[in-house]
């Protein structure tokens, strides 16, 4: 490991202020992808700002909740506001990584938690990701983890958060703070998709800190779930998963949907065009089929990967249809 | 064979048996459930590991790992890494000390390397992984960044990587572990045409990796010409005799210590870490510690190879099977010796008419695979135990029937008598506890929402090994304690258990009294913990000195003892004493001998038997391995809900650990049948998933209840009546999985591990 430096200011602030002194500066939540990342030499930061113990709270309001982005991951999952109000996003965090690991992530990290194609982490691979322009060894090789949507020629790599999965689905804003000041962002805006430039992740600038996330009132997740489907029981990543709210009226027809895809694109997918197509439709198997076909009309497959595409199509049905079930009952 | 080891078998097989042994069925310690001896210094933390051994001016290693599969070394730029603070040495082939190659396992009796390679003696590269360099410092952390500074240059070569591709150059090895690679009795292509039913079907298994808890680890230390290893080691002796040769010094001079293995599974033998390790300590006159990351365990030591596997079975309406075909090749390397004897089982298991039987290699730019858990017999029975599933479908009948009727009564191949084999009996109790009588014949018949529910059944089987070489001493003390003393292993079997349980049942003492010593060199030798074999072959060491111990103690009793006038062969080790055996109040308690006569102890040293028993009978255990399991109809996602392993192996020294060995092998299974799966890219032969992240073994919400049970027969012909147990609960667990697959869905996966696509 590369000597580096370490701080732990005692505000946002200060945290900023150190990070823009340094050339490779990189803010640290709990460490667990950043330190494994580190040990790869894939992150050769000369300074480590520690960040962890700050925006540690989670205030609840009617209208939204505020999660500082030091909280862990546990803590989110185990809030009962959000348990109650956002059941997709406990679930989320809770199908990932394990109970350790959960505990020692935060919300900031989990969020810019990087790929994990297994070219991306091999110094011998080539990849467009961690060396620009030396091409993609995943393209052709071993990509039952890669993307079905949003692929380019560049990068095939997948986002790999759950929880982030969730917050897509809920249009959960992030707080971010700069030398230039404060913003917000929704997070669907804050991932890139790979493009010819795949190491460019995020549209966060040089510096800034994710201080917070906030999460709308949207009466309708109260009926949401999470549902991940991977090669074992726990602690793996998503090969495919759907988070999902439904709001059905009376006469059975959606007044509200959300939907959002993990493992299958460069960020968090949220599926717009099976939105759209499900409002205002009956909530029967074959329109939740006829939107998840719509959803995955440009989605293309790879060597190793090609079964997501139906997988994805049918976790949609069966994530919608216990919704619905659920509602009903 | 040659013609004189045939000729010795024959004599050998002719000869009357040996006495069984009289302790066979003695219950005093055993077949009580003892915990495990050193349980409390595992979770406290004071059992002392190979990478825990605190030493003076201790340095640490880290290897650099070659990134091409096959070529030579154009460059190799030490100056950065050299230059890095805290590094002491950085050694490649240029400057690392002359080495022959190691004495390989398997081939040379003394040997314990997996690879018969020499070890960075030049510039030619063999496998994606192999060590180029050595870095050496004073920390670790500092070791590890400056291997990130030797910058290694290649020319490149073609490289044989595609197992597909290279079929046809596929040769056929000398032998499988010393039996022939082929089989033929009668024309069992023909019978196979000719049979009312058939079925001929291909059956592919992936590369696999051992993932002990426990990293690779060694700590070594030179004294001048002599060496001192504490290793993480499933062959200790070996291990010194090996290095011995490769540092051109006498065995005496080489000490290898492993009091505890953190997991071995047959992947904890001699790799090029130790070698490297000792060779660098040796250049700069310092001890080295070495502890491969969990990537370096995937890159220089290997896993199980893959396999395509064919087997045929034709049957009529009764009788044996007409025709048992099993063939295929397997993954090998130009510089091992592990073919993989997925025929074995197919050898032994069922009466049939004709047989053919046909192993085949292909050579491959790998790392050497090696022995993994029942190595073969786990993925020679996940394709003979599914095609038994399918026969049985064809001709519609139960499986467990079908596989009763063609029950042989003496072993189909080599002719030999069964020593003991009672797997109907393990088939009878397992069904009847599993409540296989609940299963529905026809595939997608139960159901629970979107969850298809099946179950499969498959037998088990591993041969029984015992072997030759290991001697014991046992030290009994005028305090009435005993210590036993064998170069052998504790993995965390529970061998230190079991062991003390035995000597206790056999000297007559409480087994409070009986302490087990193992894993160094300085004991009498022991002989590898491998093949399922290191109980059997302690204990009849361990019998043996016991005899001579007996005998000794006659003489030192004299003439003032009740003893007096007795033979060794008329007494017995009873109650801390020796009495006659046909009249047990005529006696004397050990204590008192050694008093009257003045002495702190009694020592007693002698060789095992030679394991005669092996070439007399066929020898194997077994079992039956029952399956339930869920599939979900939407996305494929399999979820096992219960397994019984109902088993035939002997006598059972302790319950409690054998229990834990049996379901060790079971999760072992599950990890083979749902997912492990060692991803090898054939454009570069480099391993793309070499981490426990990537590489998935089970987790705990994958692994159900399980269920164990036992025949508990004695083997009339084995030390004690006991087999082995380490590596059978693995076996027959892929095959029982896709066959509950099959039950659920209808689907038979025919290539492992069956993952969420192939059902989709
Ligand atoms: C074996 C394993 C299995 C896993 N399985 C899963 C899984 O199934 N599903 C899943 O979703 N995740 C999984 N994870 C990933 C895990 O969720 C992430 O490692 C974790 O969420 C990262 O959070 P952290 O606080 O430790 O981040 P760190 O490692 O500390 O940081 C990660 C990145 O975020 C940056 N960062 C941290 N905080 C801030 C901030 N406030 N502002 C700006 N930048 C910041 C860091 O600079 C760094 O680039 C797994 C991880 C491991 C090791």
């Amino acid at each position: 490991m590369i000597a580096f430096d370490y701080t732990r200011p005692a505000s946002a602030s200060e945290a900023i202020a150190i990070a823009a002194k340094q050339a490779h500066a990189k803010y640290l939540g709990g460490g667990t992808n950043l330190i494994d990342l580190m040990r790869e030499t894939i992150e050769e930061p000369t300074a480590l700002v520690d960040v962890s113990t700050l925006s540690n709270t989670i205030d609840v309001r009617d209208d939204r909740i505020l999660i500082g982005a030091g909280v862990k991951n546990t803590a989110v999952a185990a809030h009962r506001a959000i348990r109650e109000r956002y059941p997709m996003l406990a679930r989320a965090i809770l199908a990932g990584a394990s109970a350790q690991i959960r505990n020692m992530a935060s919300v900031g990290g989990n969020i810019l938690q990087r790929t994990r194609c297994t070219y991306f982490y091999d110094d011998a691979a080539h990849c467009n990701k961690r060396w620009p322009g030396t091409g993609c060894d995943a393209r052709d090789g071993f990509n039952r983890n890669h993307a079905i949507l949003g692929a380019s020629p560049a990068c095939v790599a997948t986002h790999p958060s759950d929880m982030c999965v969730a917050l897509a689905a809920l249009d959960a804003t992030v707080h971010l703070r700069g030398v230039d000041g404060d913003r917000t962002m929704k997070l669907i805006d804050l991932h890139r998709l790979p493009g010819g430039r795949p190491d460019i992740e995020t549209e966060l600038r040089q510096g800034e800190l994710i201080t917070a996330v906030e999460l709308p009132s949207l009466p309708s997740a109260a009926r949401s779930t999470y549902r991940k489907v991977r090669d074992r029981s726990s602690y793996a990543f998503a090969l495919v998963s759907v988070a999902a709210a439904l709001d059905v009226d009376d006469a059975g027809h959606i007044r509200d949907v959300r939907l959002a895809l993990g493992g299958i694109a460069h960020k968090p997918w949220r599926a717009f065009a099976a939105e759209a197509a499900l409002r205002g439709t009956p909530a029967t198997q074959p329109n939740f089929r006829d939107a998840a076909e719509i959803e995955l009309k440009d989605a293309a497959g790879l060597r190793d990967n090609t079964f997501k595409i139906e997988l994805a199509k049918r976790t949609i049905v069966a994530t919608l249809s216990e919704l619905n079930g659920r509602d009903r009952s | 064979m040659s013609i004189i080891q045939k000729a010795m078998q024959t004599v050998i097989r002719l000869m009357p048996d040996a006495a069984s042994d009289p302790m066979i069925g003695a219950d005093r310690e055993i077949g009580k459930s003892l915990s495990r001896i050193d349980g409390p210094l595992k979770v406290t933390g004071q059992a002392r590991f190979a990478a825990e051994v605190p030493l003076e001016r201790l340095t640490y290693a880290t290897l650099v790992h070659s990134t091409i599969a096959r070529g030579r070394i154009a460059t190799i730029d030490v100056a950065e890494a050299e230059a890095a603070p805290g590094v002491v040495l950085v050694m490649t082939y240029k400057n690392a000390p002359r080495m022959p190659p190691p004495l390989q396992m398997m081939v040379d009796a003394k040997g314990a390397a997996a690879s018969s390679l020499p070890v960075m003696q030049d510039a030619t590269i063999h496998w994606n992984g192999e060590p180029v360099a050595v870095v050496v410092a004073e920390t670790q952390e500092q070791a590890d960044y400056a291997a990130t500074l030797v910058h290694v240059t290649y020319d490149v070569e073609q490289a044989a990587t595609s197992f597909d591709h290279l079929k046809h150059k596929a040769r056929t090895p000398a032998s499988i572990l010393g039996e022939p690679a082929n089989i033929t009795v009668g024309k069992a292509e023909a019978a196979l045409g000719k049979a009312k039913f058939s079925i001929d079907q291909r059956y592919r298994t992936p590369h696999q990796n051992h993932a002990a808890i426990e990293l690779h680890a060694a700590t070594v230390l030179w004294e001048g010409n002599k060496l001192t290893v504490h290793d993480t080691t499933q062959m200790v002796n070996l291990t010194r005799s090996t290095l011995a040769a490769v540092f051109r010094i006498p065995e005496d001079n080489v000490h290898v210590l492993s009091p505890f293995v953190g997991g071995g599974f047959g992947n904890k033998g001699l790799w090029s870490h130790q070698i490297l390790a000792a060779a660098a300590a040796r250049l700069i006159d310092r001890p080295v510690r070495i502890v491969l990351s969990r990537a370096g365990v995937f890159r220089i030591t290997g896993g199980r190879t893959l396999t395509e596997q064919r087997v045929a079975l034709g049957a009529d309406d009764d009788g044996p099977l007409t025709a048992l075909i099993h063939t295929g090749f397997a993954g090998m390397t130009e510089h091992n010796d592990c073919p993989e004897q997925f025929t074995f089982p197919a050898r032994h298991l069922y009466a049939a008419k004709s047989f053919l039987i046909d192993q085949k290699v292909i050579d491959l730019d790998m790392v050497a695979n090696t022995f993994m858990r029942a190595p073969s017999e786990s993925i020679g029975t996940f394709a003979l135990e599914s095609a038994i599933d399918e026969l049985a479908e064809a001709m519609n009948v139960d499986p467990i029937a079908l596989r009763r009727r063609i029950e042989p009564e003496k072993d189909p191949t080599s002719g030999l008598a069964f020593s003991s084999r009672n797997i109907v009996e393990a088939y009878r109790r397992g069904a009847e506890r599993f409540g296989w009588d609940r299963r529905n014949a026809v595939p997608r018949s139960q159901r629970d929402g979107d969850w298809l529910i099946g179950y499969g059944v498959a037998t088990a089987t591993y041969p029984y090994y015992r072997m030759p070489g290991g001697a014991a001493r046992i030290r009994l003390g005028v305090d009435g304690r005993a210590i036993v003393q064998m170069a052998s292993h504790e993995m965390g079997m529970g061998t230190a258990t079991t062991q003390a349980m035995h000597a206790a049942e056999r000297l007559g003492l409480p087994v409070g009294n009986v302490t087990f010593e193992y894993g160094d060199t300085d004991l009498p030798p022991g002989t590898i913990a491998g093949g399922s074999s290191q109980t059997a072959s302690i204990i009849a060491a361990v019998t043996a000195a016991a005899d001579v111990l007996a005998a000794d103690l006659i003489k030192l009793a004299g003439n003032d003892s009740p003893l007096a006038g007795l033979k060794p062969a008329d007494v017995a080790m009873r109650d801390g004493g020796l009495c006659e055996r046909d009249n047990p109040q005529k006696s004397e308690s050990y204590v008192s001998i050694l008093q009257r006569a003045g002495r702190d102890e009694i020592s007693a040293e002698a060789a095992a038997s030679m394991p005669l028993e092996t070439q007399k009978y066929s020898m194997h255990s077994y079992g039956a391995q029952f399956c339930e399991l869920r599939v979900n109809e939407v996305t494929g996602e399999t979820r096992v809900t219960r397994w019984l392993g109902s088993f035939d192996t002997g006598r059972i020294v302790n319950p409690k650990t054998a229990a834990s060995q049996f379901r060790g092998g079971i999760i072992m299974g599950l990890g083979l049948a749902l997912m492990e799966d060692t991803v090898f890219d054939e454009r570069t032969g480099r391993i793309m998933n070499p981490s426990l992240a990537e590489y998935h073994v089970p987790v705990h919400l994958d692994v159900p209840d399980i269920d164990v049970i036992w025949t508990d027969v004695s083997d009339p012909h084995s030390p004690m009546g006991v087999h082995g147990i380490g590596e059978i609960g693995i076996t027959g667990v892929g095959a029982a999985v896709a066959n509950a697959v099959y039950n659920a869905t209808g689907k038979r996966i025919r290539d492992l591990p069956i993952t969420l696509d192939k059902l989709m």
